[in-house]
């Protein structure tokens, strides 16, 4: 595994996630967003799970982004910058990555190197899905039938 | 020799790799990735040149009237001048536009094209570049050019270039559902997402006359149109042209780009045309196969392109022929026929493929697709009369 | 120097909190929602990262749960934004300091 690759890719992610976090500006933050995680997409390309990369880059960038920036869109008054940041909610955030990355540094069994192995196959997920998880495929499509159809329904102006 | 003239790029490019043979393995990587990257952007954007001239033709043609004559001999030197034209406009931007992503949106148009271009086979052993999920890295990228659209009409600051881009990105996220289901029994029936087992399993023929095309299945014919009218639909081409409707909002999302990022969008949007018309040589018309089997002489690519010319053809004549579908209609014809027939589509390949492709295969599944497309048409009969047509012509 | 599996580790967690941040101290509904997906991306990439270290050649157990993890996140993201359009339409405000009455 190239380490250029990977601190390019780290660097990139962290940073568009911060943006996300914390950029004033809403559609800024959206689309930093959809950059992280092309970042976290790229992460799945490096680790030898090219079909969750390419699932990722599908549904978070092509449908998650895209929904919420046209929710953005939706929900506008004239001023579209956020008022307010909870400065509280930053310590918190701060301590749990301290806890964190404590008990990850603390873990000795974790500095493992990575073992050469060949890249996991669409052929071999199908299978899976198709013989092993079955039954969590079919409720997941029951999940997104349900979840799309609330959403109609919410959504739909109440005729008076 | 005909195979000698079939591979000739590969050989070329293998001539050029032993240049390099000494150096590390990324090195060889890189290099041989370059040039992949070099010769798909050389022959695209030439093939882009080309199109663009020919459009205007053909369109002019089938209008009565001549095209662009007087650059060249017929004309065909045509896109230098505009590409100089081009490049010594004025670049306007809005004062109070977003300039990081009023910048960043055609250059993300144009550069999601290009990607999508790299894993379609162009002819025997000529894939850019051979991915596991092929056609899911395809339409990956394909729905990243939503956000694209959305970036260009917000970072103009202007209400109708917004209004463009929402019509743009409610339009091709309705027809990404048809788009990927109807690639569906072909991915169902290979058993593979990598265009190259697509395109060789498309390789025999049956009475050495009938290629095993799988547009030549009565579920590979509906997938085909179903196909072509959502590849319609993804580029914003006429008749579904309704972000880009000249005399409705101007230009829609790209109002207000002016000079060399205006012909990046055009640009853009004809590379995402050769790219869905590419996708569909190689998924229903047999990628680079020869059409019967005594002309398998002629080299693997020549066949390829000439199919992908078939296609662009098309596109045009559409264009010339058809007028703009109000936004309305398009989203209805999306949910209401087109996803119940791609449903219907799958159904038919199952059917066809488990019956072993023997002849009760081939009239259940067209029985299936038949049914289907009856039932939908009696339950979306809208009953709407219509004014008896009269025309005025001038006396 | 090849990335152990702490870095990654370390990168996810590094996200994680990120996301934190964003759904805690933000007070703009669609930027709460924007933390939790990351929230769950992060998560994603851990069990990926521990699939990938582990003993080697493993059943593809991360990576399914890595792929339910990103359906659900998406029918999460529909129906919080769809919420989020409907508290919009009655309170006419998406900060959600402001959302603070039952009465509808």
């Amino acid at each position: 595994m190239n380490s250029a690759a990977f601190s390019i890719i780290a660097v990139l992610t962290i940073a568009a996630a911060l943006a996300a976090a914390t950029l004033p500006k809403l559609v800024h933050a959206a689309l930093s967003f959809a950059l992280a995680f092309l970042g976290v997409a790229a992460f799945y390309f490096l680790l030898g799970a090219e079909f969750v990369g390419l699932i990722q880059v599908f549904v978070y960038v092509g449908a998650v982004a895209v929904l919420i920036v046209f929710t953005i869109l939706l929900t506008r008054r004239d001023a579209e910058k956020d008022r307010g940041f909870n400065w509280s909610g930053a310590l918190i955030a701060l301590a749990v990555f301290a806890g964190l990355i404590w008990a990850i540094c603390k873990t000795t069994d974790l500095s493992v190197a990575v073992t050469p192995t060949r890249a996991l196959t669409v052929r071999q997920i199908g299978e899976a899905l198709m013989t092993d998880y079955v039954w969590p495929l079919q409720c997941v499509g029951v999940l997104l039938t349900a979840a799309l159809i609330g959403a109609l329904v919410l959504v739909m102006e109440e005729r008076r | 020799m005909s195979s000698f003239l079939d591979q000739i790029f590969v050989l070329a490019k293998e001539r050029i790799l032993a240049l390099v043979a000494g150096a590390p393995d990324w090195l060889a990587q890189l290099v041989s990735s370059l040039l992949n990257i070099t010769a798909l952007l050389v022959v695209f954007l030439s093939l882009f040149a080309l199109v663009s001239v020919l459009e205007r033709k053909i369109l002019a043609r089938i209008q009565n009237r001549l095209g662009p004559n007087r650059v060249g001999p017929f004309g065909l030197l045509q896109p230098v001048a505009d590409g100089i034209k081009m490049l010594i406009k004025e670049d306007i931007v809005p004062t109070r536009a977003d300039k990081v992503v009023h910048f960043l949106a055609p250059i993300l148009i144009a550069a999601t094209a290009i990607l999508a271009l790299g894993v379609i086979p162009y002819g025997r052993n000529m894939t850019p570049f051979t991915i596991d999920g092929g056609i899911l890295f395809f339409f990956a990228i394909g729905s990243t050019t939503e956000l694209s659209v959305f970036m260009a009409g917000w970072g103009s600051n202007n209400k109708f270039s917004m209004l463009g881009a929402m019509r743009a990105i409610a339009q091709m996220v309705s027809y990404e559902l048809p788009l990927i289901l109807t690639v569906l029994p072909v991915v169902m029936v290979v058993g593979s997402l990598r265009p190259d087992a697509i395109v060789a399993a498309q390789g025999g023929y049956s009475f050495a006359v009938i290629p095993h095309w799988f547009v030549f299945a009565p579920w590979g014919a509906v997938a085909f149109i179903l196909f072509f009218v959502s590849g319609l639909v993804e580029s914003n081409r006429t008749p579904f042209d309704v972000p880009e409707g000249e005399s409705e909002i101007v230009a829609g999302h790209m109002t207000e780009y002016s000079g060399f990022k205006y012909a990046i969008f055009f640009l853009g949007e004809y590379l995402g045309m050769f790219a869905i018309s590419g996708l569909a040589v190689t998924l229903f018309l047999g990628g680079w196969h020869a059409p019967l089997r005594v002309l398998e002489f002629v080299p693997s690519y020549i066949w390829f392109f000439g199919k992908l010319s078939i296609l662009i053809f098309v596109f045009i004549w559409v264009r010339g022929t058809l007028p703009r579908a109000r936004i309305d209609q398009v989203m209805n014809f999306a949910w209401k026929f087109m996803l119940p027939m791609a449903f219907a589509c799958i159904i038919a390949a199952a059917v066809w493929h488990y019956e072993g492709r023997r002849l009760m295969g081939w009239f259940w599944s067209f029985g299936v697709l038949a049914a289907v497309y009856l039932a939908l048409s009696r339950i979306l009969e809208t009953g709407k009369k219509f004014a008896p047509r009269t025309y005025r012509f001038a006396e | 120097m090849n990335p152990t599996l702490q870095l990654f580790l370390i990168v996810s967690a590094a996200l994680f909190c990120i996301g934190l941040l964003a759904a805690l101290s933000r007070r703009h509904a669609i930027f709460i929602l924007i933390g939790i997906e990351m929230m769950l991306a992060a998560a994603g990439l851990n069990f990926i990262a521990f699939w990938r270290f582990g003993p080697q050649p493993a059943p593809p157990t991360g990576v399914m749960v890595a792929i339910f993890a990103i359906a659900i996140a998406a029918a999460e993201a529909t129906v919080g934004l769809a919420l989020v359009l409907v508290v919009y339409r009655h309170f006419r405000t998406t900060n959600v300091d402001q959302v603070d009455q039952l009465k509808g």
